[in-house]
């Protein structure tokens, strides 16, 4: 990018600042308060809008009782990375939008902040509360090393198997490490969970793609059984004139430079178009200001009603100032000497509604302006990795590239199991774990292990 | 308007809140604030012999956040000179004599001495005189405060020999340390007592660090039991409290677990005549007084009372034995829908401590449809099978979702005492009923 169209920089500690969590850690005192208002509910709803079921009441009274450890057990029991789900889980629509305290007409229980308070007390201490299990002979690879894996080799691991997750990346725990907004978690965070894991004698080979370093084939005659757990890919391109312009780039790979460049290197305009409404969208926008920008836009066709983003999401990026215009969509990018000078847009008017029942936008022919911005940013979704999933023989896809699975999340091809975003087409981390975890149930059932209790 | 004056063996005292004697009435600096806040009297630090004290010296209980529940202390009476308490005393009274001053004292058990300490009180001009016979730590194994309070005849001879000096009202101060309190101040009555104030801190240990296994307060790694009282003892004392009333003619002081002007108010309805507060004046100053004067002058002026005196003992008669209850009472639980937020406390709590007449939810419609458009199970009542103990209402987070409804059971009254009496006279020679097993 040409250096006039890079903000002047922020003083390092305001790079900090507006990266801070965005809710901080709790305090021993507010957590022994916070937990005490709990009503330890019977048959708790909470635990119940939790994919990964973590018995909330439990872990809360244990908080309560001073049993910190005890706690951190109870929630990485149901759920390995429970300190991450702790801080980027859309709690306010799973556990916490459950609490009975919204029918009691109070202010639910910070169940989210709660399960960071006591696992990482875990972390911050090194303590080890699992361990691999007797070995039982069996080896399983992972491919991928995100949620849907780690959680997937944590169970498997303390079964006894000898697991082994291959990551094409530099960095483990895939879009934990790279792909969520700085000011929820960090990558630091993410990689300490990735040890959490690797210390039940989880083998983590990174940068090796499988495919390409090691073929299909070789794993297959090394493993007794394989787990697919690798994502989504690229953001998706929006197929406009100018799109090759320096000064365009995907919201995947924008947001992982913000989470392993120092803030004052990360390159963004002055002012910032980015497309697309999803909590994506969000994290690019927020992120685009905190860097410095002056001026952000977010860019939908469809109206402020129709924005698939969280409530929150939303509240946050208006909070930081960004500009949305809605029911607008990108006609082409401009440029000069191959660098983006502007967004030509168009106006959207509702036209016929569409399959799902929404109107479909159609452009207002003569509506069209442009906005002079130096940095496009698409965050229209990702495409799925169907070139690496279709080298796997047997595996079935659905039209949108997705994997199919069986409840127990076994592939077209027996050997082969799958979780997380490729099985789903995007949804939370607390999914990806809850599916690997799922998997590795079958997985086992299907090799015939009966497991020593542990 | 409402008139908060009482009148306490003929002195006048401009509302019932004293001051208990404790760390609060230690000074005439904190007794003048604590006049100038509102408190109507002060029963002086227990003056005596100075002795030295401890640090630490006080412990305290949380219960979920909230700080000082229950409260505990090793202190002993004051460490200052007699000379200095009297001469305070002096003053106080000089810039304040509309206010009452009583003077707490602890005297070894000797007839001399204690009318000494009398005169000498008396003549710093105090009002009244409290004798400590309750504390229940480090002086009474000098053979003073508990060791007195525990046996009736000590008791009764040390009020008689403070009564054979004093002028003014003499008031016995009762500890809840013994088996039968009202014995104690019955023994006090005899002795001439003018009133009683009870009940002094009940002998505790505040818990143990297990780590170091060192009692709380802990003073270099040990400790001591020490004397409870905050919030938690007030059943106590209301007990205590019901009790000496209908034992004694004599007024009495209430004391224990008084930190707003409700539990003030209980106190008087269960016969005291003034109360006494400390822990809560420790924990939160002095100001607290405000809003006890304010609270108890709005309840008499809603409930049509205008002086204390109009409600004072009224619940008295109410306290009555286990064998006097109407058996023949009958109330069940009721659970208001549109309050349930459905936490299944209450269904978990009679499931499994108490009686099983709660069910779950079913899928038979026993639920609503909350804000977010998601179902609230709302377990039901089985009202056939339900005791009417309580224990879902009192469980229940929600305010008035869970009620008890009373059930006429066209029967008329009947006690335990009257089936017994009934079946003594069906079965001649049969004059003791079985002693009603359980809790």
């Amino acid at each position: 990018m040409a250096l006039e169209q890079i903000p002047p920089k922020l003083a390092p500690q305001q790079y900090e600042e507006n990266f801070a969590d965005l809710t901080p850690p709790m305090t021993r005192r507010q957590a022994l308060i916070e937990a005490a208002r709990c009503l330890y509910c019977f048959d708790a709803p909470c635990t119940q809008a939790c994919p990964t079921h973590i018995d909330v009441p439990s872990f809360i009274k244990k908080i309560m009782t001073g049993n910190t450890r005890g706690s951190a057990r109870v929630i990485l029991e149901a759920n390995i990375l429970g300190e991450s789900c702790g801080r980027v889980c859309p709690t306010e629509v799973l556990c916490e939008g459950a609490c009975v305290m919204h029918e009691k007409g109070e202010k639910p229980i910070e169940i989210g902040r709660l399960q960071r308070y006591a696992v990482d007390f875990v972390l911050d201490n090194h303590l080890r509360l699992f361990r691999a299990g007797a070995p039982n002979g069996r080896r399983v690879a992972a491919i991928g090393s995100g949620p849907a894996s780690l959680a997937c080799a944590a169970e498997l691991a303390q079964w006894g198997y000898a697991v082994t997750i291959f990551d094409k990346n530099e960095l483990a725990g895939g879009l934990n490490t790279y792909g969520i907004a700085a000011y929820k978690t960090r990558a630091a965070d993410s990689l300490r969970e990735v040890e959490f894991v690797r210390q039940l004698g989880v083998t983590i080979r990174q940068g090796i793609e499988v495919g390409r370093e090691v073929s299909f084939a070789e794993l297959e005659k090394q493993f007794d059984a394989i787990f697919i757990g690798v994502g989504l890919g690229e953001t998706w391109e929006l197929d406009l004139p100018g799109e090759d312009l320096e000064g365009v780039c995907g919201a995947m790979e924008f947001i992982a430079r913000t989470k392993i460049q120092p803030f004052g290197q990360v390159e963004v305009g002055r002012r910032v178009a980015c497309i697309g409404a999803g909590n994506t969208a969000i994290d690019v926008v927020t992120a685009a200001r905190r860097l410095g920008a002056e001026s952000v836009y977010l860019i939908y066709r469809r109206r402020e009603q129709d924005m698939p983003a969280f409530k929150y999401e939303y509240a946050l990026a208006k909070n930081d100032g960004v500009i949305f215009l809605w029911q607008t969509q990108p006609v082409r990018v401009l440029g000069r000497d191959g660098v983006v000078t502007g967004l030509e847009c168009v106006r959207t008017r509702l036209g016929e509604p569409d399959a799902k029942g929404r109107p479909k936008p159609e452009p207002a022919p003569g509506s069209e302006f442009t906005l002079p911005v130096d940095m496009v940013v698409r965050a229209v979704g990702q495409k799925p990795l169907t070139g690496f999933l279709r080298a796997v023989s047997g595996l079935e896809l659905r039209q949108d590239g997705t994997v199919v699975v069986s409840e127990g999340h076994q592939t077209g091809n027996p050997k082969y199991f799958a979780g997380g975003d490729c099985t789903n087409g995007g949804k939370e981390v607390v999914d990806a774990v809850a599916e690997g975890k799922r998997a590795a149930g079958s997985l086992d059932a299907w090799l015939g292990c009966p497991r020593a209790a542990h | 308007m409402t008139d908060l004056r009482v009148s306490f063996c003929g002195l006048e005292s401009p509302n019932p809140f004293w001051l208990a004697s404790g760390p609060p009435t230690n000074t005439a600096g904190q007794v003048l604030r604590a006049f100038d806040a509102g408190w109507g009297g002060a029963v002086w630090k227990t003056i005596g012999e100075p002795i030295v004290n401890t640090t630490s010296r006080y412990g305290g209980i949380d219960l979920n956040g909230v700080k000082i529940m229950g409260f505990n202390n090793i202190e002993l009476i004051s460490d200052r000179p007699i000379e200095d308490n009297l001469r305070e005393i002096y003053e106080v009274k000089k810039r304040y004599p509309k206010h009452l001053v009583i003077a707490s004292l602890m005297v070894e058990s000797k007839r001399e001495s204690w009318h000494e300490m009398v005169k000498r009180a008396e003549g710093a001009g105090s009002d009244a005189l409290e004798l400590n016979f309750g504390c229940p730590h480090g002086m009474s194994e000098r053979g003073m405060g508990a060791a007195v309070g525990q046996v009736p005849e000590y008791t009764e001879m040390i009020t008689s020999w403070v009564k054979e000096a004093a002028r003014t009202p003499v008031i016995v101060k009762l500890t809840p340390n013994v088996t039968d309190i009202t014995r104690i101040a019955a023994a006090a009555e005899k002795g001439g007592a003018d009133a009683v104030s009870l009940i002094n801190t009940i002998n505790s240990l505040m818990g143990v660090d297990l780590d170091t296994f060192a009692p709380r307060p802990t003073v270099a790694g040990k400790s001591s039991h020490g004397g409870f009282c905050g919030p938690a003892v007030k059943p106590i004392a209301l007990h205590l409290v019901s009790t000496v009333a209908k034992k004694v003619r004599i007024p009495i002081s209430g004391i224990g677990g008084i930190g707003y002007w409700n539990d003030a108010a209980e106190h008087i309805a269960l016969g005291a005549s003034t109360v006494q507060v400390c822990t809560a004046a420790m924990h939160y100053g002095f100001r607290i007084v405000e809003d006890m004067i304010d609270g108890l002058s709005q309840y008499l002026e809603s409930h049509g009372f205008r002086t204390i005196e109009d409600f004072r003992g009224r619940a008295v008669p109410n306290v009555v034995e286990w064998g006097d209850l109407d058996l023949n009472y009958k109330i069940i639980a009721e659970i208001h829908p549109e309050l349930c937020i459905g936490c299944q406390l209450c269904y978990v709590a009679c499931e499994d401590g108490a009686h099983q007449c709660i069910a779950p939810h079913s899928a038979a419609g026993n639920g609503k449809v909350n804000i977010h458009g998601k179902g609230v199970h709302v377990p039901r009542i089985i009202e056939e099978e339900c005791v009417g103990c309580n224990l879902c209402a009192l469980v229940c987070p929600v305010e008035n979702c869970i009620t008890m409804r009373e059930v006429p059971t066209g029967l008329p009254p009947m006690s335990w005492n009257d089936r017994a009496r009934q079946q003594a006279g069906a079965r001649p020679g049969c004059a003791l009923p079985p002693t009603p097993s359980g809790d």
